[in-house]
């Protein structure tokens, strides 16, 4: 028994006193976060990046971690302060709620997984932290979220002026005609690093790199995707057009039920051999 | 060493092990990246920590992951996703130095024997090896996972620690969730995932505790066990249930116990339910109840002679419920349990005995235990560990077992455990431990022993105090 009091007390003094001894310096370009009614501690998300992220994401935050060069996509490069799934404005920092949301959802089809079992303050301290890589968060601010009108009712009428649009405006040059990712100008993207890039495929995909909604699907398209190909639509697309191209585009998710696809399988049904190929010829009706 | 000697290495100990830990502040102040099963720390490419306190202790992150099959539910988790060259094995050992020493054990009074003995403590220590894990675990598709694992002792003897295969988020729901095999109990803190490893100290008493004479085949909830599991959480796993329905084996195939006793064709069924809240600042708790019910046989149906199936089956359970409190480098948990044995299996006596089967003074066996553990996680590469466990014996199988607290322990254990690396790719902790256990008359090693023993009051032995002492390599890759 004083043997082992001796011990934990020894053990526990020198742990202690390391803990004590360990320089605790604010970090300088701490700019805080602020989500959902929580402060995010940069100092407390330094503790956490080092346990979750940086294998990936690296010590300074570059997209250098150990693992990185087998990572595909290649981790974010927080340095850079460029983000794609906003709810800003394409050229604007996204907000904290943005990069909150990031964390909690994951990236599908990526080697970044949903972190909602961290604490909501966990992910909030990762926030404060990520924002310190770049000197751009003490010199801007977040952008304003851009507003998304109520979507309107998913009719025969919204999907074909979706699929028109989706011809006109050769979304499927990178998409491909029927969705799949396999346009011709697909094998040719690259993201600003130069890293090849594949364009989403709707066919095979449930879920968005954004999220799962389609109020999600409309933010891409006036956000753009900054770092990547995608850019902005804001504005070219008035919000109806924009409407209807998210309404088109879930006709091309079979694995995804949807209204949208559900009057388009109908309307395929009586119009078989009025519908022109997407990517020949002006499409639509 | 000799029973003279722990003055003189209790004075090294508490001299060494602040140096030791006083050598990992000097090293540890340059932050490095940290990590875990490597296997699959390599396929997602994530450090070790981001599954574990310390590997091989889950964090709630790591629960996740586990809970939904070993799959980060992000499209990359099917083997066909990967790079052909990837193999999901993982191999784990631990070469040590241990000193074991327990006292109020038979010693002769000169070598050879036949000149009569006597209670003395017994004491060894040495460079040694622990068992071997080679594990291979992950997804054969999506939401089909497995895992085995082929075990050793340190001799390289091999047995099936775990071979199961697992349905995961069955009607696209992860509420539903299917396995069977040979695994281990969602038990409310995992045993098989246990920061310390020494002779006393790299278990939990609770999960095995047998009573004195008690003749119940079953080895503990601590024990894999053979059969199936429905399980189910919640997207962080906050919220978490299992329900196994196991063959009344103690997890030795072949339907026979370890010992060799056929089974007696009945099924134990082991249930666990678990809730978490966030609590204030950074932390969360999370609160469980569990309960294990199972059968054993107390006389055989024979064939020849030979016994062919168990019979007279008879009833025994463990249920308790459980507490774990992680606030930032804080972790505490405790863990109770209740344990019952039937008077027939609590006294070895067959069920089909002539009425009356058991005396006057015959009952079942009943007993509480419990633990409290600790976690002072300094950064992921540097956990210091300390618990203490006690077992309290309710009520004995027969009043004749006095005094009444005959089989009750106390453990202690305390340890440092540091990882100079942590990445994705291998594992390495340095591992310094030191265990304290005291059992009265838990062992039974009749011959009058008891009248050697210092502590002469007692119709069981005495009690008998034991010491681990380890430095250790846990390694895995």
């Amino acid at each position: 028994m004083a043997l082992t009091k001796k011990i934990t007390r020894s053990l526990m003094l020198a742990a202690f006193g390391v803990a004590l001894a360990t320089p605790s310096v604010a970090l300088a370009q701490d700019t805080g976060a602020s989500v959902n009614g929580l402060t995010g501690n940069a100092e407390a998300g330094k503790r956490d990046y080092r346990r979750w992220c940086v294998g990936c994401h690296g010590n300074e935050g570059n997209g250098e971690g150990e693992n990185a060069p087998y990572v595909d996509p290649r981790p974010r490069d927080f340095t850079e302060a460029l983000f794609r799934w906003r709810s800003t404005p394409t050229g604007t920092l996204p907000t904290d709620q943005d990069l909150y949301d990031t964390i909690t959802r994951g990236v599908v089809d990526t080697l970044m997984p949903t972190w909602r079992p961290l604490t909501p303050q966990t992910r909030v301290d990762l926030v404060a932290y990520i924002k310190t890589f770049s000197p751009k968060w003490q010199t801007q601010k977040a952008g304003t979220p851009i507003t998304i009108p109520p979507e309107p009712q998913q009719t025969i009428d919204s999907v074909l002026h979706g699929r028109q649009l989706f011809d006109q405006m050769q979304c499927w040059k990178c998409h491909g005609p029927e969705g799949r990712g396999d346009g011709p100008s697909a094998i040719t993207l690259t993201d600003d690093k130069g890293e090849p890039l594949r364009p989403y495929n709707f066919h095979d995909g449930t879920r968005f790199r954004c999220g799962e909604t389609n109020q999600d699907l409309y933010k891409i398209f006036m956000t753009g995707l900054d770092g990547s190909p995608m850019p902005s639509f804001a504005d070219s697309l008035k919000p109806q057009d924009a409407w209807d191209l998210v309404h088109f585009l879930r006709t091309l998710q079979p694995n995804v039920q949807s209204e949208s696809r559900n009057v388009w399988l109908e309307y395929v049904k009586t119009h078989q051999g009025q519908i022109k190929p997407i990517g020949v010829e002006s499409a639509g009706q | 060493m000799n029973s003279h000697s722990p003055s003189k290495l209790t004075d090294r100990v508490v001299a060494t092990v602040p140096a030791l830990v006083l050598l990992a502040a000097v090293l540890l102040p340059a932050p490095q990246p940290a990590n875990a099963i490597p296997a699959f720390a390599r396929k997602y490419g994530l450090p070790c920590s981001a599954c574990h306190i310390g590997w091989p202790e889950l964090n709630n992150f790591g629960q996740v992951f586990r809970d939904n099959g070993y799959q980060m539910m992000n499209e990359r988790d099917s083997p066909i996703t990967r790079d052909p060259s990837y193999f999901p094995i993982t191999v784990r050992i631990t070469p040590q130095w241990h000193r074991e020493s327990a006292n109020n054990q038979v010693v002769d009074n000169a070598p050879g024997g036949g000149t009569g003995s006597h209670a003395g403590t017994l004491t060894t220590d040495g460079f040694d090896l622990s068992g071997l894990d080679l594990w291979f675990a992950g997804t054969l598709y999506k939401n089909i996972s497995f895992s085995v694992l082929p075990s050793s002792d340190s001799t390289a003897s091999f047995h099936f620690e775990n071979a199961f295969v697992r349905f995961d988020n069955l009607l696209h729901s992860p509420w539903l969730n299917f396995k069977v095999g040979k695994f281990e109990l969602d038990l409310p803190v995992s045993e098989k995932r246990l920061l310390t490893l020494s002779g006393n100290g790299g278990f939990y008493y609770i999960y095995h505790f047998t009573p004195l004479n008690d003749a119940n085949p079953f080895g503990g909830i601590g024990d894999n066990q053979l059969g199936v599991e429905l399980a189910g959480h919640n997207a962080n796993s906050y919220t978490r249930y299992t329900f196994a329905a196991l063959s009344s084996v103690d997890g030795s195939v072949g339907l026979t116990y370890s010992n060799g006793q056929v089974a007696g064709r009945t099924f134990d069924y082991y249930g666990h339910f678990e809730q978490a809240f966030n609590t204030f600042g950074n932390g969360f708790m999370k609160v469980g109840a569990y309960a294990y019910f199972g059968y054993a046989p107390t006389f055989f149906q024979t064939s020849g002679g030979t016994d062919i199936y168990g019979r007279g089956n008879k009833p025994f359970y463990r249920a308790g419920a459980e507490w774990k409190w992680y606030f930032n480098k804080f972790l505490v948990k405790g863990v109770y349990l209740h344990g019952y044995d039937n008077a027939f299996l609590a006294n070895g006596i067959p069920s089909n005995t002539p009425a009356p089967a058991l005396t006057s003074t015959q009952r079942a066996a009943k007993w509480n235990g419990g633990f409290l553990e600790g976690q002072f996680i300094i950064s992921p590469q540097w956990i210091i560990i300390g618990r203490w466990e006690t077992v309290h014996m309710a009520q004995q199988a027969d009043v004749s077992i006095t005094p009444g607290d005959t089989g009750n322990l106390n453990a202690f254990t305390i340890a440092n455990r540091w990882y100079p690396f942590m990445f994705s790719r291998a594992g390495l902790a340095l591992q310094q431990e030191y265990s304290f256990v005291r059992s009265n008359g838990v062992t039974n090693q009749g011959g009058g022993f008891g009248s050697l023993c210092t502590d002469a009051g007692r119709a069981f032995n005495c009690t008998i105090s034991s010491g681990a002492l380890m430095f250790g390599f846990d390694f895995d890759f």
